[in-house]
């Protein structure tokens, strides 16, 4: 389970997240969406340690983040896999060393066999032919990249798995491709995911539950239904562009 | 003028903060260094293909440099004192002012510009393409990934390279000295061995060591703490090759200070 509570962050005087409760339950799949440049990537490096607080709280698996020590952060980490949103792939390295980083066990990253086997059916789980393994990021489409960034995620085994913006940049079938592929993987690996997007029409397709960040806070958790029955002017406005003939609660 | 006096206790004020947060900033990557020598599995490779880097891909510059400045060392020192000291005295002159300052510290203000903008390119390109914090996010540590490979690599092979500068100086003096002046190699090993005391050769040795700290910790720093995109870099780059430059010269006083004992 992931809690944030009262999460505060300012970048000099501007202030990104004032006072942001959210949270995600064992197994299930959140879609964080806003318009850009509200924070919404800003708060998933918060779940994983990437950026601390000013002042609140991240507690996962029952864990404080805030106060983990270098070691214990560490161990945290190596549960949660994060798709980083162009990818974020070592580009001195093929992709078959790229997703073998992804294997976070010391003794099974060391073993050849293991590794080979363990990159080889992570990109088949994303769609990817075995002879990508040998090619460099610099060699790949957008949507190849962000694909073995989803599979380098995955070689770990995550119990949890954090998007940021999978489908920014890519043309409608490609985002419609890793929608599938992230549902797909949510179902078949059984882990909890948060999914930071703008694409509403993608976190809809996707998610259990969504969550709308605007202002530094989040305005409205829900399901699908219920941020359709929002009387939320924002959640509305929000929803209008890709829902133009819901009927939004009076 | 209240006003101006005002404004240059705030600059004043503002550079101090700053300096004293890159000092703080800088230690704490050092006392990081030192918790992850413990992770020798992950940093011992890395480090022999960036000892590869450095050695192999920077010995033609230094041994050019080298060489030239042995040859203009023996001129200018023939132009300087011929008439004055008996000829074998320059080869003294030679030998010593290219180990104990013109070997290392011309070897250091190559390097801090072919290293140095290297290292901070790098790792600043990895951070603002969140490579830096892809590793971070796998639970692995940029410091025994990235940082301590390199700055090993450059405590060992800078000494190496600053060894073969010294030694190529050495010869290209010779080499001049036996085309501009009647000199026999004889009077050059004796003129050389006058001025010369062991501890000379450790002397050019211990200054390579503390550049090639202030060079490969300074530019990685500046590296890793790389902001806003390409502009950054280049910020950083530029920063890593003036900030290691002007710490070698100011090591090259301090260590001359406290190593001949002046």
């Amino acid at each position: 389970m992931i809690e944030m509570r009262n999460i505060h962050k300012r970048f000099g005087q501007q202030v990104v997240l004032d006072g942001v409760d959210f949270s995600v339950r064992e197994g299930e799949t959140v879609a964080l969406l806003g318009p850009s440049g509200t924070g919404k990537s800003v708060l998933l490096k918060h779940i994983i340690g990437l950026i601390r607080p000013d002042a609140g709280t991240i507690i996962v698996d029952d864990k404080d983040v805030g106060r983990l020590k270098r070691k214990d952060l560490s161990d945290l980490r190596s549960h949660i896999g994060y798709v980083f949103q162009n990818g974020a792939l070592f580009d001195s390295m093929d992709v078959y060393e790229n997703v073998r980083l992804g294997i976070t066990d010391g003794e099974k990253y060391r073993d050849g066999e293991y590794s080979r086997s363990r990159v080889l059916e992570c990109l088949k789980l994303v769609n990817l032919s075995p002879d990508t393994m040998e090619k460099y990021p610099a060699q790949l489409s957008g949507g190849m990249r962000k694909r073995v960034g989803i599979a380098r995620a995955i070689a770990g085994s995550p119990k949890y798995l954090l998007y940021d913006e999978p489908t920014s940049g890519l043309d409608p079938v490609n985002a419609d491709v890793i929608d599938s592929l992230v549902k797909r993987l949510d179902n078949e690996l059984g882990v909890t995911s948060v999914m930071v997007t703008h694409d509403v029409r993608g976190a809809f397709r996707v998610a259990d539950r969504l969550a709308l960040l605007t202002g530094g806070k989040i305005v409205q958790q829900g399901t699908q239904e219920e941020f359709l029955a929002s009387r939320n002017p924002e959640v509305q406005e929000f929803l209008e562009r890709d829902f133009p003939d819901a009927t939004f609660a009076a | 003028m209240a006003t101006e006096t005002l404004d240059l206790r705030r600059f004043v004020g503002r550079w101090t903060l700053n300096a004293a947060s890159h000092v703080g900033r800088v230690s704490l990557l050092v006392a990081d260094l030192v918790r992850s020598l413990s992770e020798w599995r992950i940093w011992v490779p890395r480090a022999f293909t960036e000892a590869w880097n450095i050695g192999v891909g920077s010995l033609f510059i230094v041994l050019l440099i080298s060489g030239f400045a042995g040859a203009v060392t023996a001129l200018q020192a023939r132009y300087q004192f011929t008439g004055t000291i008996p000829i074998y005295y320059l080869a003294g002159v030679i030998v010593e002012s290219i180990v104990l300052e013109l070997g290392p510290v011309l070897t250091g203000l190559i390097l801090a510009g072919r290293i140095g903008a290297r290292y901070a390119a790098e790792l600043g390109t990895m951070r603002v393409t969140e490579q830096i914090d892809a590793l971070e996010s796998l639970g692995r540590s940029p410091s025994s990934h990235l940082i301590l490979p390199r700055v090993v690599a450059g405590l060992v092979m800078i000494p190496v390279l600053v060894i073969l500068a010294d030694v190529m100086g050495i010869a290209s003096g010779w080499f001049s000295m036996r085309l501009v002046l009647p000199i026999t190699n004889d009077d050059f090993s004796y003129g050389a061995r006058i001025f010369w005391r062991g501890q000379d050769a450790y002397f050019s040795v211990i200054k390579a060591f503390f550049f090639a700290g202030s060079i490969t910790i300074i530019s990685c720093y500046m590296g890793f703490s790389t902001q806003q995109g390409a502009e950054g870099v280049g910020r950083s780059t530029t920063g890593a090759v003036v900030s290691s430059s002007v710490l070698i010269l100011l090591l090259d006083v301090v260590l001359t200070k406290v190593l001949l004992n002046q």
